[in-house]
């Protein structure tokens, strides 16, 4: 008898997931170790910063900063994929748009994170949003180039049906051009979350009184690896907890199609 | 005969296709002038490549850049035409099932029954929720003709839709078109390089020159469609056919028996 290829698909999973626990265990084994050999305040032991983590999910302290990065992430990231969608799909339909703009995407692309973060602190004050502002920023250009191959890409033969057999804009937009584009709003999606959690820490560092970036800058101060370590922790498995239950599962729906 | 307005008026002077760096312009049709009446089925027959898809494209309103003009026949209730066009691929979206396929060219509130009827009268009664990657290209073909004819076109548009597909399956789908068409009559222009297909579904010929393509010869079929079974009949009406219009021979003609 052959096992079915879902039997074969499920165990393959399982196989990959006991592999991931294992390399985690066995970078955290080697953590606790070389911390106990070292015995040193700079590296404190797995073992101290899991217990430090618990406290600080106890007290509220940790929730709360970490519940606030969330939402300035979150917000950031709407606005990153929303105008970067846009301006690249105009970009990726109009050649005159894309001469016209093409040389300040490169631009923006090259222009460092933290001098937007400054700019935009400077110009529009110490607000939030200046704050969440400055990370989209960051962001659209990214977004635009990945949108405006995807909108390069698209199919003339499918639009030509739409429009010979007068499905509306909205309805042609929904069931043509979108799943055409997903491919490509997933990739700047991934990257995105990757990249606008590490600005937004930034971003809070320099200019925010709360969040998980305010609270590592505290931690700095005082030398306290084992805080700064926790918060790390917690806020890395939050954004691998969102590409499991978020990314992952749209991802799979959006390709269900696929033989 | 009273003058009756017909389905479809298309008199393409001149359409070009530009080149590359002022290179000369292609002239895709030049004089093409082609009247249809209603409930007609008629077949547009020319050599591959002679701007058959053009003047379809032109017909449908997919593209306005041509000298010319198109006239379709409003509906009864004063609407503009509907125009259906069953492309040479099904072009079906592969991300919807089959309903979802046809639904999207319908109106929402009435589609799913439309949808039903459809698919059962195209002998798909049971790929409603397929998507289309799961389906022969046989299926495929079914489910893009009955998407044109969900929406009770005025004007069928069909571009060798049967093209590059098994004996067996082309002859099903004649069949079924033959099926439909009966039971859901409407202008149709279908659009071959095949004379022996042409003469199996049509009504009427129309014979188009190589580029830059005009009409240049009308042939109306009177045999019973019954009759039409690719028996000696047919062979003997594409040989007059060829012998009058030498021209084919070479595109048309070349296509072996079967």
């Amino acid at each position: 008898m052959s096992v079915s290829t879902a039997q074969r698909a499920s165990w393959l999973r399982a196989v990959s997931l006991a592999q991931r626990i294992g390399s985690l265990a066995l970078l955290i084994a080697i953590w606790q170790i070389t911390a106990e050999a070292l015995d040193s305040r700079m590296l404190p032991a797995a073992s101290a910063v899991f217990i430090e983590l618990a406290r600080l999910c106890a007290d509220g302290a940790l929730p709360f900063n970490l519940g606030i990065t969330l939402a300035r992430v979150a917000a950031a990231f709407l606005v990153a994929m929303a105008v970067g969608t846009a301006i690249g799909i105009a970009m990726g339909r109009s050649r005159t748009l894309d001469a016209l703009f093409d040389s300040w995407l490169v631009l923006l692309l090259n222009l460092p994170a933290l001098v937007i973060i400054v700019l935009a602190y400077v110009w529009f004050g110490l607000t939030e949003a200046a704050a969440i502002g400055a990370v989209a920023v960051n962001k659209i250009p990214a977004v635009a180039v990945t949108l405006r191959e995807g909108a390069r890409a698209l199919d003339r033969n499918y639009s030509q049906m739409a429009q010979s057999f007068h499905v509306g804009r909205w309805r042609t937009l929904r069931h043509v051009i979108l799943p055409q584009l997903y491919p490509y709003l997933f990739a700047a999606a991934r990257s995105g979350l990757a990249l606008v959690w590490k600005i937004v820490l930034i971003v809070e560092l320099l200019g925010r009184s709360n969040g998980v970036g305010f609270e590592i800058q505290l931690y700095f101060q005082q030398f306290d690896v084992t805080g700064i370590l926790a918060y790390t922790i917690a806020f890395v498995a939050v954004i691998q907890l969102i590409e499991w239950v978020i990314f992952q599962p749209l991802e799979r729906r959006a390709g269900r199609w696929r033989p | 005969m009273a003058a009756v307005t017909p389905a479809l008026h298309a008199d393409i002077r001149d359409k070009r296709y530009a080149r590359a760096r002022g290179a000369q312009s292609h002239i895709a049709l030049a004089g093409l002038s082609l009247e249809i009446a209603a409930g007609e089925l008629v077949a547009l027959v020319g050599p591959s490549g002679c701007g058959k898809t053009t003047f379809l494209n032109i017909v449908a309103g997919l593209d306005r850049d041509y000298v010319g003009e198109v006239r379709l026949a409003a509906r009864p209730d004063g609407c503009p035409a509907r125009v259906g066009y069953v492309f040479q691929e099904p072009r079906l979206l592969p991300w919807r099932t089959v309903h979802e396929n046809i639904a999207l060219v319908l109106p929402p509130d009435r589609a799913d029954a439309i949808v039903r009827d459809m698919l059962t009268a195209v002998g798909l009664a049971g790929a409603h929720d397929l998507y289309p990657p799961q389906l022969s290209v046989g299926m495929s073909r079914r489910v893009a003709i009955a998407r044109a004819f969900a929406i009770e076109p005025d004007l069928l548009l069909m571009d060798e839709p049967f093209v590059s597909l098994d004996h067996d399956t082309v002859e099903q789908l004649r069949e079924l078109l033959l099926k439909l068409w009966r039971a859901r009559p409407t202008t149709v222009l279908f659009v071959t390089h095949d004379l022996r297909e042409a003469l199996m579904l049509a009504d009427r010929l129309v014979l188009l020159s190589a580029p830059p393509a005009h009409v240049v010869g009308e042939v109306p079929v009177s045999l019973a469609r019954s009759r039409r079974h690719s028996g000696p009949e047919i062979e003997l009406l594409r040989d007059e056919v060829l012998r009058q219009h030498r021209e084919l021979i070479g595109s048309a003609a070349t296509s072996a028996p079967r």
